[in-house]
């Protein structure tokens, strides 16, 4: 075990003993995601580094604190992707509330983008965060040393601990390292702009995402609905063909899906409150009051509005899923849709299994856990 | 385990009293017990090991299935659940004292809606016939493991079941939206939803693979994917396994992701043939299948480029299917392994290992020293893109003594995939084959984990019990206690 994890595996102990709560922090981009959660620091900025990354295995492994641009520049000089396209939030500035100690280079890291679990533009085809973990490292709250999964596609052995760290935010482990399922980058990428109202727009993806066609990201926003496509020249050509709409220039198509995952794009600079929805693709327009940016073929619904919460689950729940209270929201309406009682006992308990003394990223997730 | 471990006398005292407390709301038919009607649950596609269960119970609906925990939790019984009984690992092997839970009267389609791309089924519809269902649309469910005109889904996610298809399409946890699922204590829980996530912890993915350990699933919501227009497949041959495995390698650096790619060996190639009629070239040392799938154009430029690897990486031999039927007959032979396995022996075992594939020539040639070394022939068939290897080892049940060889050689092997980088299993489930190997895998502060997950679900330990995690204490009797980094869990504990 090297130097850092030792000295994080003492601090939980020292923690995990003393029940200090503990604020977990790699590239501090995601301040503004989640419950409020105050707590000492708990850096995983030092423990950074490519562990192994063999291209014809399909498989990176990387420290929780390795930048993931550093990650993404290794995997692109061999022609290779994180096809979940995870968001860069390192554009958005510290809030003004941050305490100084607490703000960070500005530089999402791996260990960050797999607790927050979010996922990019292309998840609808090739897969969320979740989908192409193989493997973690972690200590848990109380400072044990565990891996689960490995590095290998295949493996069913034991409970898959791995992906449930995705999404997590933290509150089950600190996380070490993380092998990820690589993908080779996509031969030709081209973007289509057509003009259609909401109703049409929703039915469209829908009706492409049975065809096989190789789209890999759509977004709608204003009567605008753009289409990226990606895969062999040929094929991608086919598509056009089919598809119609006017081919976008590649620099402003590379610009505006980089904005659209990493929040950069006009839609996501307002200060109003902003929701994301996920919902049944198919699910007929939302009609509260705001505005929306649609992507994953209508799965996922960003609604800028000032309708209450409750209005808003209920409108996510009516459409098949949950909502989230992304940004600039009211900190008594919860971030997370809430869990049936049995399940947030669940909830509960392993929260409690993964860490006794209760210290990691307390109540970021849900209250009380 | 070893399947020579003595089964347990069934618990006939208390048999009368939770037969006769499920056929309060179960029809009688539905309520087994006597040896002859119970004899057909002695085993699932494990036969080597045989356990007759105490009652059977063959609830129809949701509702009977909840009223069978709440009656089993109620009367502190084990419930272990099955669906198809195809399963390869024992997880749905019985309980002597126990009730086996079949969710088999569950074969329901409830729903595909085929613009959203979903199936909603209960747990006993076959895997296959969610793709014939699904097939007017143009659309199908995507992973196939190989027993896929036979297994269920609900035994698909319990055991987060592969296929040939993984590679470019994933496991079942890829593809799995929503589970409608039962505690031990007979509450519902609903984990996931219809759209591609859900709030909270990632339970869908804790479910998926959880060999029925965790909860009882009795609704199961699937994504499903367009037809792809057009596959076709290339027969690459080699005059050295190590050259083949080099190819696989090259494939993928080439930035292909194949449909499928396979890998046989001599052994194999020889013992199909005969049944298929395959064409297979049998002087080769391997042979792989590499299938490209997808729109007409996309295929017909890959399957030029994987043609172009496999002459590059010494193919011998380099033929692509140039008709449908020709793309079946390639797979035939792959697909008829196992039954050809069956054939040319009186048993086999089947592993389950996943390796790096960079160690492919290591571990063939290892299993290769094995084979000398335990006198028992072994055929190599290979999920070759995700590195998934299933050596058969062949073997006689009725010769003395072979059964304990071929286990031993078995165990060997895992703990050879183990030492490479890889996995006892890939897509087989632990059950109670390969128990005993999950103490070379993981510490025990990580088996410790696992059972602490297991209690956050089931706190009596009711659900399945014995399956899939050792005890600690097994772990340390067999010897296999593995240390990493001088780790012990709960190092204040005395250890026996």
């Amino acid at each position: 075990m090297d130097a850092t994890i030792q000295q994080l595996a003492q601090t939980l102990r020292d923690a995990s003993a003393n029940k200090t709560p503990l604020r977990i922090v790699g590239g501090d981009t995601k301040d503004f995601y989640g419950n409020p959660c105050t707590g000492e620091t708990l850096s995983t900025r030092a423990h950074r580094g490519i562990v192994e990354y063999e291209p014809t295995e399909l498989v990176i492994t990387a420290r929780a604190g390795t930048p993931l641009a550093e990650i993404e520049a290794a995997l692109k000089d061999k022609g290779q992707m994180l096809a979940f396209e995870p968001p860069h939030f390192s554009k958005s500035p510290p809030s003004p509330l941050t305490p100084l100690p607490h703000r960070g280079e500005g530089k999402s890291t791996l260990g960050g983008c797999i607790a927050a679990g979010l996922s990019g533009p292309r998840r609808p085809y090739a897969g969320a965060v979740r989908d192409l973990v193989l493997g973690v490292r972690i200590l848990d709250g109380a400072g044990a040393d565990l891996r689960f999964g490995g590095q290998v596609m295949k493996n069913v052995a034991g409970y898959d601990v791995s992906r449930l760290m995705a999404g997590a935010m933290g509150t089950l482990g600190v996380i070490l390292e993380v092998s990820l399922k690589t993908l080779p980058l996509p031969a030709t990428e081209l973007t289509l702009h057509q003009q259609h109202n909401e109703v049409d727009a929703i039915r469209l993806m829908n009706e492409w995402a049975g065809q096989p066609l190789p789209i890999s990201a759509t977004a709608w926003c204003g009567g605008d609905l753009g289409i990226r496509l990606s895969g062999a020249a040929s094929a991608v050509e086919a598509a056009r063909k089919k598809l119609g709409g006017d081919v976008v220039d590649a620099t402003q198509a590379a610009t505006f899906w980089q904005g659209i995952r990493d929040h950069a794009d006009p839609f996501f600079a307002k200060d109003e409150t902003l929701w994301r929805l996920s919902v049944k693709s198919t699910a007929p327009a939302i009609t509260l009051p705001g505005t929306q940016l649609i992507e994953w073929n209508g799965a996922l619904r960003w609604l800028r509005t000032d309708a209450s919460a409750s209005d808003v689950r209920a409108a996510a729940q009516e459409a098949g899923g949950h909502a989230t209270l992304f940004r600039h929201g009211k900190s008594e309406d919860g971030v997370f849709h809430p869990l049936s009682p049995t399940l947030a006992a669940i909830h509960r308990r392993l929260k409690k299994t993964f860490d006794p003394a209760g210290i990691l990223n307390a109540g970021r997730l849900y209250p009380g856990m | 385990m070893s399947a020579l471990d003595k089964p347990a006398p069934v618990n006939v005292a208390r048999q009368h009293d939770v037969a006769t407390a499920l056929r309060a709301f179960l029809p009688a038919a539905s309520v087994l017990f006597s040896a002859e009607d119970v004899k057909p649950y002695e085993c699932d596609g494990l036969s080597a090991f045989r356990q007759m269960p105490m009652v059977v119970a063959l609830p129809a609906t949701e509702p009977e299935v909840q009223r069978v925990l709440q009656t089993c939790h109620r009367m502190q019984v084990p419930v272990v659940p099955r669906g198809a009984g195809t399963g390869l690992s024992g997880g749905a092997l019985p309980l002597g004292d126990g009730v086996l839970l079949s969710l088999a009267k569950l074969m329901r389609i409830i729903e595909i809606d085929p613009l959203a791309r979903t199936a909603r089924v209960q747990p006993g519809v076959r895997n296959l016939a969610i793709s014939e269902a699904a097939a007017v649309h143009g659309l199908y469910y995507a992973p196939d493991p190989s027993s896929q005109i036979a297994c269920s889904i609900g035994g698909n996610v319990a055991e987060n079941s592969g296929g040939m298809h993984c590679l470019k399409y994933g496991l079942t946890v890829h593809n799995v939206l929503k589970l409608r699922a039962y505690t031990v204590e007979g509450e519902f829980i609903e984990i996931g939803s219809d759209s591609l996530d859900a709030a909270g912890y990632d339970l869908l993915a804790l479910l998926t693979g959880s060999e029925g350990l965790l909860a009882v699933i009795t609704e199961v919501t699937v994504k499903l994917l367009p037809k792809p227009q057009r596959a076709q497949c290339v027969l690459a041959a080699f005059d050295d396994v190590e050259k083949a495995g080099q190819a696989v390698a090259n494939i993928i650096a080439a930035g292909i992701i194949p449909a499928g790619l396979e890998m046989m060996d001599k052994i194999t190639t020889g013992a199909v043939e005969p049944f298929v009629n395959a064409g297979y070239p049998l002087d080769a040392e391997a042979i792989l299948l590499c299938e490209s799938d997808g729109a007409d154009e996309e295929v017909a430029d890959e399957i030029e480029r994987m043609k172009a690897v496999m002459h590059g990486s010494g193919a011998v031999e380099v033929r692509v299917s140039q008709s449908e039927a020709e793309r079946v007959r390639f797979w035939a032979g792959r697909k008829a392994a196992f039954p050809a396995a069956g054939r040319v022996s009186p048993d086999y075992y089947c592993m389950d290992g996943t390796i790096p594939k960079r160690a492919l020539p290591r571990v063939l040639k290892a299993i290769a020293d094995l084979s000398l070394e335990y006198k028992l022939r072994c055929m190599n068939v290979f999920h070759a893109g995700d590195g998934n290897l299933h050596p058969l080892i062949l073997y006689d049940a009725n010769q003395p003594g072979e059964l304990e060889r071929t286990e031993e050689m078995g165990a060997k092997i895992l703990k050879l995939s183990i030492d490479v980088g890889g996995t006892i299993t890939g897509e087989h489930g632990v059950g109670v084959e390969k128990i005993d190997s999950m103490c070379d895998q993981f510490a025990a502060p990580e088996l410790a984990m696992f059972h602490a997950v297991k209690r956050a679900f089931d706190d009596t330990g009711l659900l399945n019990p014995g399956k899939a995690v050792p005890t600690l204490h097994r772990c340390a009797e067999m010897g296999r206690m593995h240390v990493h980094a001088g780790q012990v869990a709960f190092p204040e504990l005395p250890r026996f």
